[in-house]
């Protein structure tokens, strides 16, 4: 599904990855784990087509076709879609006139009919519940005075609202408390299926012991240095990232 | 996540839509303006004697006056004898007596700029008092009004059937002498509204002023007067727009409002004035005075303006607190774009006591334009247990334009209660990129973010003017993204 080859991307004049190369097929779960700075959030940004980064060579290719080529928008109707590690608010704007301004959008691009107000609203109270996000939320500002843990599930609800083909999570569980944490692995668990694909992105091993990976890649330097099954990520658990020669100052977790 | 320049100037480049010239005879001075114009104008209008010496009274005191040069805009001096002063729509005989006799011209115009009369006669329950250039050409709704004793008409008209309320009333919220404009509104208004709801009467339906300028080179004038009496209530919306043209054109309007005890007058502007080019040229120089008094107790007068057309917006709707435990309130969004500049708030005189008063203003700038909030809150010794609330939130677009905030409190009561907010902030890279990675188009994402900034401005406007209050933002932002 996703195919990345020899990518190079820098910020300001700065290489931060450094030939990245990832196969990423439909129905899999890929964990990307590495040190702070390694270029984990790089990556993410770089896939959803985040402007500040200039991608300097390499390819990446969604089912074929030259994601490069494409605008944010036009990668995130292609199925992209980015959950953030730090949601921005956008005061005034209600959650409910986001969401459906984008799932309109979607389906606008897919040559569908737009959902009426109370068609959407139907919809997003039951996927604000799956959750655990009380419904009087999609009336609030988008983010706006969110706890870090409804931030995180504020994400998780519009990967399932919009239902992406490649799901990129960026740290969703930094900040979360233990029941915050299953509750978001079960919504992330609720979207896996036979034709998409996650890649997760995160510093630590707890995540994954709610949300099984397939493959576990240890991204340092701007590089995979290693990759290979849920045996790894244990590992790294246990023996820190020192053995495979990366200094990581927070390595006490 | 940074858009390019490009993006940004395509979505700020939307074209004026209202910019059409209408073809149509009209009478129209000759430039220039002196005691005899202004008597030809008053002449031509039949005015009463009185009315002609109130004008020149004006005029005598305008000569004296200083054009105002504290706020922050910069405009080519305009000569004002250069300036045509009456330009009226042809007709073959005096004013039609209903819309039927109306030019069908004039109708197609109103019903191009989206206020097609006949229709809303009939369906919108919106009354419409439609004023082209320097005349009133077609008030709806004018028999459900009679039959609740209110007055809406032309000015004109109410300056010929009801004398006595317009001497009672013209002028003693806004007098001659108050300033430039307001002087020189007073001597050469040509046409406006005038509404009186009599006591304990609730209007039944919304009043509403469409006012156009088509005629090139000339000035709008318009004089509005609205009276409410005690314990009466009326909610009054006016729009405006103008063709494109190269040059610039004077709009020197003046807004008096009058509410008695316990009467409420909720008073609603999108103004949409052609705005000039995207590098500046041509436009609107709006200089208007507009100015309620509470003069009753438990009176309420309420400002809520959408600011998004004019070259140059020099404006203060304000309120006289006069009355004890009276209201005042001023909402406000102002859009200013490409070379646009504004200067624009209010002023809350608070004299009674218990008198309270309300300030959201909100200010989004875009392109290198200028756009600057003032406002002056002033507790005079009377104002026992007086307060204030004020909150003035600025939003720039890009990194070429200018936000400006100048407050002022003035407290001559120390029980008075001042509360100010003040924010500045920028459509952020974040915000865009959330929008975008979420599918939504960067246009789309600005006006949402847009409209989520004037939320609680909007919450005030009547629901048809909020849905054309939101386009119209979706519209001035085209080409903004940042």
């Amino acid at each position: 599904m996703l195919s990345i080859k020899n990518l190079h991307a820098s910020v300001e004049g700065k290489e931060i990855l450094k030939g990245i190369n990832l196969e990423i097929k439909a129905g899999e779960v890929h964990a990307i784990m590495g040190p702070n700075g390694s270029g984990k959030s790089t990556l993410s940004q770089v896939l959803a087509g985040n402007e500040t980064f200039d991608v300097t060579s390499g390819e990446i290719t969604l089912n074929g076709d030259n994601l490069l080529e494409l605008a944010t928008e036009e990668r995130a109707r292609e199925g992209i879609f980015l959950a953030f590690q730090y949601p921005v608010e956008i005061p005034g704007v209600s959650n409910l006139q986001f969401l459906r301004t984008a799932v309109n959008a979607m389906r606008q691009h897919r040559g569908e009919d737009e959902m009426n107000a109370a068609e959407f609203m139907k919809l997003a109270k039951d996927v604000s519940r799956q959750v655990d996000l009380d419904p009087a939320f999609l009336k609030r500002g988008v983010n706006e005075g969110f706890s870090g843990g409804e931030k995180k599930r504020n994400e998780i609800m519009q990967a399932l609202l919009l239902q992406p083909k490649l799901a990129i999570l960026d740290e969703t569980d930094s900040g979360l408390d233990i029941d915050a944490l299953k509750v978001v692995s079960d919504g992330v668990n609720a979207l896996r299926s036979e034709d998409r694909a996650i890649l997760m992105v995160t510093h630590y091993q707890r995540l994954l012991n709610h949300i099984v990976p397939d493959h576990v890649h240890v991204l340092a330097g701007g590089k995979i240095v290693k990759s290979g099954g849920r045996e790894l990520a244990l590992e790294l658990e246990e023996r820190g990232y020192g053995w495979l020669g990366i200094k990581d100052e927070d390595a006490s977790n | 996540m940074a858009t390019t320049d490009q993006e940004v100037n395509e979505l700020i480049k939307r074209e004026y839509e209202h910019g059409f010239v209408t073809d149509i005879e009209a009478d129209t001075f000759e430039p220039g303006l002196n005691e005899d114009v202004i008597a030809r104008l008053s002449g031509l209008k039949k005015e009463p004697e009185w009315m002609l010496q109130w004008r020149l009274k004006a005029y005598r005191r305008w000569l004296e006056m200083d054009e105002p040069n504290w706020a922050h805009v910069g405009y080519p001096k305009v000569d004002y004898n250069s300036i045509s002063y009456y330009s009226a729509p042809k007709r073959k005989e005096d004013m039609p007596q209903s819309l039927d006799e109306v030019d069908p011209e004039l109708l197609r115009t109103y019903e191009k700029l989206g206020i097609p009369l006949h229709e809303r006669e009939k369906l919108a329950g919106v009354a419409v008092d439609a004023v082209f250039d320097s005349v009133s050409v077609a008030t709806t709704f004018k028999e459900p009004l009679a039959k609740a004793g209110v007055i809406f008409c032309s000015i004109s008209e109410a300056i010929q059937d009801y004398p006595e309320l317009v001497q009672k009333y013209l002028g003693t919220v806004v007098p001659h002498s108050d300033n430039f404009f307001a002087g020189l509104n007073s001597a050469v208004f040509s046409d406006g509204t005038f509404v009186y709801v009599p006591k304990g009467v609730r209007c039944p339906m919304e009043l509403s002023t469409y006012f156009r300028i088509n005629a090139a080179n000339t000035g709008q004038f318009e004089r509005t007067l609205i009276i409410a009496d005690e314990g009466s209530y009326v909610s009054y919306l006016e729009g405006c727009t103008a063709p494109m043209r190269d040059e610039n054109q004077l709009h020197a309007a003046v807004v008096e409002l009058v509410a008695l005890g316990d009467a409420q007058i909720k008073y609603s502007t999108v103004q949409n004035w052609y705005p000039g080019d995207e590098n500046g040229k041509g436009g609107i120089f709006n200089f208007v005075t507009k100015r309620g008094a509470c003069l009753g107790d438990s009176s309420k007068i309420s400002w809520t303006q959408v600011e998004t057309g004019s070259a140059v917006t020099w404006k203060y709707p304000s309120c006289i607190l006069r009355g004890d435990n009276s209201v005042g309130e001023f909402y406000s969004v102002a859009l200013t774009n490409n070379y646009q500049q504004a200067d624009t708030g209010t002023k809350m005189i608070h004299l009674g006591k218990n008198t309270s008063s309300t300030i959201i203003s909100k200010g989004i700038s875009a392109g290198r334009s200028s756009n600057a909030y003032r406002g002056l809150v002033k507790f005079q010794p009377g104002a026992e247990g007086a307060r204030n609330f004020t909150q003035c939130d600025s939003l720039l677009i890009g990194d070429r334009c200018g936000a400006h905030t100048f407050p002022y409190i003035e407290s001559k009561n120390k029980s008075a209660i001042v509360e100010h907010e003040a924010t500045t902030s920028k459509v952020s890279d974040e915000q865009m990129f959330l929008c975008r990675q979420r599918g939504i188009d960067p246009e789309q994402a600005v006006s949402m973010i847009v409209n989520g900034f004037c939320k609680e401005v909007f919450k005030e406007l009547p629901m048809e003017f909020a849905v054309e209050a939101g386009k119209l933002l979706e519209v001035s932002l085209e080409g903004s993204v940042g």
